[in-house]
């Protein structure tokens, strides 16, 4: 039971110091979680600490490889009112 | 000491490298009402005090990348070959390396006061990292006073810690006192090991604000506070969050615009959120100065500038270049101790001298006034004009040089320095931008709503389109200093019968 940084992480340190078992670590080309040290924060924290402070969608996956943070979730708005809201703000 | 590894052979930098207005808004009468005090906090600070701006040099470092808000103009991946930009940075440094950094440049730019953490990310999201730096610092250049910007979330738990620092001013970016606005500007934060959205999250963010600010202003440290100009998101509401943060207590209000173009892949960039036009940000800024100080001279520099704000040395000190240098650094504060005396002597020599031609032109008035005679009319409407100059207030500067134009405003009563516009800051103006836009034709958007373009020369091409844009090129004031000329040419527009209306403009309005 591991959490993982894939593709999309922009290597912005916000999870490094948040991972209450020092589980994630610098590398090239982006940081990555020592699978061993994961815990997905159980017994921690109610949140995986890492996803929650991620600030890029579907960067941190679980271990079925399903998106902690799914597309429209960070930004607040879901992939289908992407376009309706996209006209709103040229409107402005 | 051996620093020639930099290849800058002057230990003394331009006097005033990075603005070059004599004027550029700097009215010292801005800090003649300030306790004795706080102006010995600001006199040296080229972001606090304008005067100041024209001859000390700051320097940012970063080494706080983490952060703990997501602000939708703000993208973290945070850099790109091809863009400078606010918030973006080169090259991530450790404390270590920070501080070795910035004895370098201390030494090598004597004129640099201030050592600033913003980022990229946020230095009180990073607090290990930005307190290592300062304590380091503290104890190894104590010359050098020490600032932070902050989006406020975790400033009232580091408020005590921050203090115990060389810190005399703290620059806060507070976009809204309005949670439902808030909401439109910041989709989530992380509070207490949880990820907060909406508005929820925005109401959390402001109370921090206000406390972290009341905090600050307790503890007598000098707040400059940042708003992002955002149209048709928190335009409208900017001038309430200006008296709110007076009514708290702020120094200064510092309104900027909004940066938000597809390529940079922030959130707004992406939906086509414009930014604001010139015209809008002034009147904003103009409508916010009657409650508070306004700040005109920032240039919204990125993250790791380095120099005279206008200007970006940080290329001449790259941790490759700066990592075999050997500092002496109790040299180097004798060294900086003189430039610093310099300085204060030349700055004194103008206050001195500007009083007596004060008091010279108000001996003169009380007889006859002159020029009042051939001024235009009272009523005649304000001009815009710009400016190329490279520096010592005077017009020096080819049109087709200037990568800054400042602009002025004319009125019947005197000229002000209203802002700069940089025509090639945020894009490199090239064909890599894509929209097949020229770059003449990028200034002379830049240079929109200005009646007049004053510079030393120009060329025929540029001449025809800008009068084609309705904009007057002229060359015919060169090497005079900046003041004068304005105000020579908005007589002869008053004497040529131009101020009565104004002319049918031609340009695009584009931001």
């Amino acid at each position: 039971m591991a959490l993982q940084i894939v593709d999309g992480c922009v290597n912005c340190w916000a999870c490094e110091p948040l991972c209450p078992s020092q589980a994630i670590y610098a590398a090239i080309p982006h940081f990555l979680i020592d699978a061993k040290k994961c815990t997905e924060c159980d017994g921690d924290y109610a949140d995986k600490q890492c996803a929650s402070i991620c600030p890029i969608e579907e960067a941190i996956v679980d271990s079925q490889g399903e998106a902690l943070n799914p597309p429209g979730s960070l930004t607040g708005i879901p992939p289908e009112r992407w376009e309706q809201v996209r006209a709103e703000i040229q409107a402005r | 000491m051996e620093l020639t590894v930099l290849g800058q052979s002057q230990t003394t930098a331009p006097a005033a490298g990075g603005c070059a207005s004599s004027g550029c808004g700097s009215n010292d009468d801005q800090l003649n009402h300030l306790p004795e005090h706080i102006r010995a906090k600001v006199h040296n600070h080229p972001c606090y005090s304008e005067e100041a701006h024209h001859h000390y040099a700051r320097m940012h470092v970063a080494v706080a990348p983490a952060c703990n808000i997501q602000c939708h103009y703000c993208n973290r991946k945070y850099d790109c070959s091809n863009e400078s930009r606010p918030g973006v940075v080169s090259e991530l440094l450790t404390p270590d390396q920070a501080v070795k950094k910035v004895m370098t440049v201390a030494a090598n730019i004597p004129q640099m006061t201030v050592l600033g953490i913003a980022g990229p990310g946020d230095p009180l999201a990073n607090p290990e990292r930005t307190f290592d730096t300062f304590r380091q610092l503290t104890e190894k250049a104590p010359d050098i006073k020490l600032c932070v910007s902050t989006n406020g979330l975790a400033l009232p738990e580091l408020v005590d810690e921050l203090c115990k620092h060389n810190i005399d001013h703290v620059t806060m970016t507070i976009n809204c006192v309005d949670p439902d606005i808030g909401a439109q500007i910041y989709p989530w934060i992380f509070w207490k090991n949880r990820r907060v959205y909406g508005r929820k999250g925005a109401e959390i963010l402001i109370k921090q604000q206000q406390k972290g600010l009341q905090m600050l202003v307790d503890r007598g440290i000098l707040v400059k506070v940042n708003s992002v100009m955002i149209p048709g998101v928190n335009d409208k509401h900017l001038e309430e969050v200006s008296k709110a943060v007076k009514a708290k207590g702020a120094f200064l209000h510092n309104v900027m615009p909004l940066i938000a173009e597809a390529e940079h892949g922030t959130f707004y960039g992406v939906m086509g959120q414009r930014g604001p036009t010139h015209d809008e940000l002034q009147e904003l800024q103009d409508a916010c100065s009657g409650d508070m100080n306004m700040m005109r001279h920032c240039r919204q520099c990125r993250a790791d500038a380095v120099g005279m704000l206008g200007e970006d040395r940080g290329d001449e000190f790259t941790m490759d270049k700066i990592e075999a240098v050997d500092v002496d650094y109790a040299a180097a504060m004798v060294k900086r101790a003189e430039v610093h005396a310099a300085i204060e002597a030349t700055l004194a020599a103008k206050a001195k001298a500007k009083v007596e031609t004060q008091n010279l032109a108000s001996l003169q008035t009380a007889f006859v006034s002159l020029s009042s005679l051939t001024l235009p009319k009272k009523e005649s409407r304000p001009v815009l004009m710009a400016i190329a100059t490279s520096g010592g207030g005077i017009i020096n500067q080819h049109f087709g040089h200037a990568r800054e134009f400042l602009i002025y405003e004319a009125n019947a009563h005197d000229v002000r320095f209203i802002s700069h516009r940089k025509t090639d800051l945020y894009c490199s103006g090239d064909e890599t931008c894509g929209d097949g836009e020229s770059v003449l034709q990028k200034t002379i958007n830049a240079l929109k709503g200005c009646e007049v373009v004053l510079c030393s020369k120009i060329g025929y091409e540029p001449w025809g389109m800008l009068e084609e844009a309705g904009i007057i090129p002229n060359g015919e004031h060169a090497m005079e200093a900046i003041e004068d000329a304005v105000a020579a040419v908005y007589k002869e527009m008053g004497e040529k019968g131009l101020l009565d209306k104004k002319p049918e403009t031609k340009q695009r309005a584009t931001a």
